[in-house]
C-alpha cells in the first residue's frame, strides 16, 4: 500500500486527491491535511462582498465529503517537511499541527510516499503596513480572500450605502495593496460589482470610485496583458480595459506600489518615483501571496528549507530559475512535470509552485521598489496541474513508472477567464475572456505571444449566465455528486 | 443620445483617451436573444481551450 499526502484542500489540492483516490482505489491511502474545514469557491466570494450570496453558498464542509470518498482527512496545517526521515527511519514524513477544535495544537508526524504540496498562498497583508499583521487583515480595509472576509466587506459596503442615502458622498478606492500583487481580477470583479450594486441602490452619483493597481497598464492581469480578435482588429486587453472602466466612470491609479495604509487614507509610489496618497471611505485591497512558511529538514535535522523552497516560501519544480533578464526568459522555462527535483516524490500545484519568473515585464520606480504583478496560477490552471500531478503519481503507484507520466505546464495550457462585471440573471454582465497559452510564447506566436484563434474576449450578460452556472457545476462537482468526474477542470 | 454614453468623459481624462461602448453595443450586451447565442459560442469556445490544454 502506498500513500500519497496532500498538503491544502483548496482548488489544486482537492482535485489532486479526488481524483487520486478514484483511480487508487481502496487498496491505497490518500491522505488530505488542509487547516480548514470548509472549501471556498472563492471566484464566487466577490458576490459575498456585495450581498448577491451568503457565505453558506460558496463554502461547505470537507469532512462529509471526504468520508464519502474513502479520503483520510486530517484539518490540519503542515508545518515541516522531512523528506529523508530522521535518524534510523529513512520513510520521509510531514509534520502537521491540527487546527480542529478537539485537537487543536497537537503535532503529529505523518509518513508518505508521495507527497503533493498544493497549500496555496499566504494572504500577506503584513507586507505593507497597515494593511495588516502578518496573515491578518487589519482595520483599515476589507477583503474578499475568504468568504468570511467577504461577508464583512458586504456589511461596511451597506454602511457605505446607508451613508450615501443620507446625502453623504463616499470614496471607493480598490484593486492591489502592494507592488508585488496577483489576482487583479478578484479586484476587477469586485469594483464593477460595486459599482453595479451602488447603481441598483440609486446611489451611483453619490460614489467616487478608484481603481489603484500595480499594473503598467489596465488589462495586464498579470498576464502581460493579451490580444483578441475584435471588429476585425487584434485589440488589446488594455484598450478592452479602459473601454469598460471609462464607460462605468471609474478613474484608475495604475503602476501603483501601496507602501502604508492608515484610517481613510493609503499612500502609494508610482513607477514615475512619485509618492502619492488617495484618500477612501471604502478600501478592499488585495494582499500580495507568500509561501505559507514550511520548513523541510533533512535527516540529519540540518535546514534544507533554502533546497526546496524558493526564497519568497513557494516549492521549487522543473522550472528554470536562471533564466536571467526579461530579455532571456522563454515558454521553456515554466515547469512542465511540476516536481521537485531533489526529491522526486514531491510535487507542487496551484500557487504553491514557485514560478521561473514574472509573466509580465519586471518594472521599478526610479527609487528601485519592484513594481510587477507576480504570475497567475489560480482556478482552472491549478486544478489542472492538480490532475496532471495525480496522473503522473497513480502511473508511478500502479504501473512502477520512474518518471512523471503527464505535464501541464502554464505555457502549453489556456485559461478561460470569466470576469464578473455585475450580478442578475437579466441585468448582469460578465467578461468572457480566453487565453492560449497563459504564459505567452513569442517564439511560436511572434508579435502578441498567443494563438489569436484561441484568445478571445467579450462582454455581455451570456458571460454572466456562465459565470453562475460554473459557480454551481463547480460544487457540484467539488462534493462529488453524481457526474462529477465528466467536469472538466 | 449619444451624451447619454459619452457625457461623464472629461476631456483629455484617462478614460477620454478609450473606445466607449454606444447604445447599441449596450443593448446588445443584454439583449437575450443574442446573448443566448453568444452562450453558445462562449460554451463552444471554452471546450475547445479545455481539450487543447489537457497533456
Amino acid at each position: 500500500m502506498a500513500r500519497l499526502v496532500v498538503m491544502g484542500g483548496g482548488v489544486s489540492g482537492h482535485t489532486a486527491a479526488t481524483f487520486a483516490k478514484k483511480y487508487l482505489g481502496k487498496e491505497h491511502e490518500v491522505v488530505v491535511v488542509t487547516p480548514n474545514s470548509k472549501w471556498n469557491w472563492i471566484p464566487s466570494n466577490i458576490w459575498v462582498g456585495v450581498g448577491e450570496m451568503t457565505s453558506n453558498d460558496v463554502t461547505f464542509a470537507l469532512a462529509p465529503v471526504y468520508k464519502k470518498a474513502g479520503i483520510d482527512y486530517r484539518q490540519a496545517k503542515a508545518v515541516s517537511i522531512n523528506p529523508e526521515g530522521k535518524n534510523d527511519n529513512d520513510k520521509p514524513f510531514i509534520t502537521i499541527e491540527y487546527t480542529s477544535k478537539d485537537k487543536a495544537g497537537t503535532s503529529e508526524e505523518l509518513t508518505y510516499d508521495y507527497l503533493i504540496n498544493a497549500t496555496g498562498p499566504k494572504l500577506n497583508f503584513g507586507a505593507t503596513e497597515g494593511l495588516g499583521e502578518g496573515s491578518e487583515l487589519g482595520s483599515h480595509t476589507v477583503s474578499v480572500c475568504t468568504a468570511d472576509h467577504a461577508t464583512h466587506a458586504n456589511l461596511e459596503l451597506k454602511a457605505c450605502i446607508e451613508k450615501m442615502k443620507n446625502g453623504e458622498r463616499q470614496t471607493f478606492l480598490i484593486g492591489t495593496g502592494h507592488g508585488m500583487c496577483t489576482c487583479q481580477g478578484a479586484a476587477f470583479e469586485y469594483i464593477f460589482n460595486i459599482e453595479k450594486t451602488l447603481a441598483d441602490a440609486g446611489v451611483r452619483d453619490m460614489a467616487d470610485m478608484k481603481w489603484i493597481s500595480n499594473e503598467s497598464f489596465l488589462g495586464d492581469f498579470g498576464m502581460g496583458g493579451l490580444h483578441f480578435k475584435v471588429g476585425g482588429y487584434a485589440t488589446s486587453s488594455k484598450v478592452f480595459s479602459e473601454s469598460l472602466y471609462a464607460e462605468r466612470g471609474l478613474e484608475w491609479i495604475i503602476g501603483a506600489h501601496v507602501n502604508k495604509v492608515e484610517a481613510g487614507v493609503a499612500h502609494y509610489e508610482l513607477l514615475d518615483g512619485t509618492m502619492n496618497s488617495q484618500e477612501f471611505d471604502f478600501a478592499m485591497l488585495i494582499p500580495p501571496f507568500a509561501g505559507v512558511g514550511l520548513k523541510a529538514y533533512a535527516k540529519d535535522s540540518s535546514d534544507i528549507t533554502d533546497t526546496i523552497f524558493a526564497p519568497n516560501g513557494f516549492m521549487k519544480v522543473d522550472a528554470n530559475y536562471n533564466a536571467g533578464s526579461y530579455e532571456n526568459w522563454k515558454a521553456s522555462d515554466w515547469p512542465k512535470t511540476l516536481q521537485n527535483p531533489t526529491y522526486s516524490n514531491i510535487f507542487a500545484v496551484g500557487i504553491a509552485f514557485a514560478p521561473p519568473h514574472p509573466i509580465s515585464k519586471p518594472m521599478s520606480s526610479p527609487n528601485g521598489t519592484p513594481i510587477v504583478p507576480t504570475p497567475p496560477r489560480t482556478g482552472m490552471p491549478s486544478a489542472m496541474m492538480g490532475k496532471a500531478v495525480t496522473l503522473s503519481i497513480c502511473d508511478m503507484i500502479l504501473k512502477g513508472a520512474t518518471e512523471p507520466t503527464h505535464t501541464s505546464s502554464m505555457a502549453e495550457m489556456g485559461a478561460a477567464c470569466v470576469a464578473s462585471a455585475g450580478k442578475g440573471l437579466f441585468t448582469g454582465t460578465a467578461a468572457a475572456m480566453t487565453v492560449y497559452p497563459i504564459v505567452p510564447d513569442f517564439e511560436k506566436y511572434p508579435g502578441v505571444g498567443r494563438d489569436m484563434n484561441g484568445t478571445t474576449g467579450e462582454i455581455g450578460l451570456a458571460a454572466h449566465w456562465v459565470k453562475h452556472i460554473l459557480h454551481h457545476i463547480f460544487i457540484w462537482k467539488a462534493k462529488l455528486k453524481p457526474g462529477w468526474t465528466l467536469i472538466p477542470e | 443620445m449619444a451624451e447619454k454614453h459619452v457625457g461623464h468623459i472629461e476631456p483629455y481624462s484617462a478614460q477620454f483617451g478609450t473606445m466607449i461602448p454606444m447604445g447599441g453595443q449596450k443593448f446588445l450586451r443584454t439583449c437575450v436573444l443574442w446573448q443566448l447565442v453568444r452562450f453558445v459560442a462562449i460554451n463552444i469556445r471554452m471546450t475547445i481551450l479545455i481539450l487543447k490544454s489537457h497533456h
